[in-house]
């Protein structure tokens, strides 16, 4: 059975898969991080969306054994130490950007990738097409892209907090 | 899914080896056609070789009068490419409109071009900018490689590594695209340039196929009004419960016009 070494939340894993698991397989599984999801399971939902080398893709279209010596990020490896939130999940808190909370991890990791990609700053346009491969079922995507705007404010130091950019 | 063996060469010669090795050993990089592909069981390779570790299959840069692309480029790559935006900014658009972000951030133009999707954006550019295919073995010109749905002149033990794209005076892409998976239902890429006035449909039909209707009337004005009385034959179209073979038919003057009008 192939061996692979990944990070996974700043965490070194060596783990025995087969040729056909699945990264999200790896993640759920083996080392039972629950907090990325599988909806679709065809790569549509983004519900598996992870962090490889700090861009978003679908855990659920990668396989795990493609992953080796990857650092990888998911929705338990945001928050800090403390319990401090990373300000796109206070973000998600601050304005309700989510109601069942199953499309949430995907939709916040693919948030942060958007934003770090564009440290100009992004229009309420660009959030939108940034967010096409996520699907919220609850029709909740007014207030993910207002929470994601705020989160930019933050994360590129034009507001000092999420209750601040809300106001 | 089925189980295979996996395989990881650090260079083309080794790839090449492993799959004249294995005629049921499917090529990988990006894994976003073959992987949904596997979960439905619709294929069942041995092997997968695993090409992402080959650095020489990587980059974009500008040779002469044109843009050659590494086969493990990825989508976002492409899209993001000062390079390419600025020699044919219409490659770069229609790069920037596949799938989703995550979809490009995996996906690459080796991949997309050697399985020959009917319903790929990539195999329009190619054939509607006249590229030339690299292989392990040869060059091959686009209108000798697509041969109809998932179906290229590639031979079982040979890998795609590059693709050359001329550089064309003008070129524009616009296509109709399922809003759910947005993959192209209809879609047309107009160029003008070294490779003669090309207009290429894809989404539409089995294959991408030229419209050599439109390019004689574009050949004699090129304006959007030279497509739009052009009527497409809706024989042979792709029919599906997102669209009728006439409903195709209709979009592909649609979009050919709007590509005239991408193009400028």
């Amino acid at each position: 059975m192939p061996q692979v070494t990944l990070t996974v939340n700043g965490k070194q894993h060596s783990v025995a898969v087969e040729g056909r698991t699945l990264l999200v397989e790896l993640l759920r599984e083996k080392l039972r991080l629950t907090g990325t999801h599988v909806g679709c399971d065809t790569s549509q939902c983004g519900a598996c969306v992870v962090h490889i080398n700090g861009e978003s893709v679908k855990s659920c279209t990668t396989l795990a054994v493609m992953c080796e010596g990857a650092q990888v990020t998911t929705i338990e490896g945001l928050a800090a130490a403390d319990g401090t939130l990373h300000p796109m999940q206070e973000a998600f808190r601050e304005y309700h950007a989510l109601q069942c909370g199953f499309c949430t991890p995907g939709m916040v990791l693919s948030a942060i990738d958007l934003v770090q990609k564009h440290p100009e700053g992004l229009t309420e346009r660009e959030i939108r097409e940034g967010l096409e491969g996520n699907l919220c079922r609850c029709t909740g995507y007014h207030n993910i892209v207002k929470a994601i705007a705020a989160a930019a404010d933050v994360m590129h130091g034009k507001r000092d907090t999420i209750a601040a950019a809300a106001e | 899914m089925y189980d295979f063996a996996y395989h990881k060469p650090a260079s083309v010669a080794d790839a090449v080896k492993l799959l004249a090795a294995d005629p049921d050993a499917k090529l990988v990089s990006g894994g976003h056609t073959l992987l949904p592909a596997l979960k439905h069981r619709l294929n069942k390779p041995s092997s997968l070789i695993d090409l992402s570790g080959i650095a020489d299959l990587k980059g974009i840069k500008k040779v002469g009068n044109s843009i050659v692309i590494g086969a493990l480029t990825r989508h976002v790559e492409v899209a993001t490419s000062d390079v390419v935006t600025a020699a044919i900014p219409a490659l770069a658009y229609m790069a920037s409109h596949i799938g989703d972000v995550q979809v490009r951030n995996r996906g690459t133009i080796g991949g997309s071009v050697s399985n020959n999707d009917p319903a790929a954006d990539y195999p329009g550019a190619v054939l509607g900018l006249g590229a030339t295919i690299h292989t392990s073995k040869r060059k091959i010109a686009a209108d000798d490689f697509f041969q109809g749905m998932f179906t290229t002149a590639l031979e079982a033990d040979e890998i795609l590594t590059a693709i050359e794209f001329p550089i064309p005076e003008k070129a524009g892409y616009a296509k109709m695209k399922n809003p759910a998976s947005r993959y192209v239902m209809a879609g047309a890429f107009v160029s003008k340039g070294p490779m003669g006035v090309r207009v290429v449909i894809n989404g539409a039909g089995p294959g991408v196929f030229r419209q050599s209707a439109m390019e004689t009337a574009l050949a004699a004005s090129w304006a959007p009004g030279a497509v739009a009385g052009i009527k497409q034959d809706a024989d042979g179209l792709n029919s599906d419960i997102h669209g009728s073979a006439e409903y195709r038919a209709h979009l592909v003057g649609v979009m050919a016009k709007r590509a005239v009008i991408a193009a400028g």
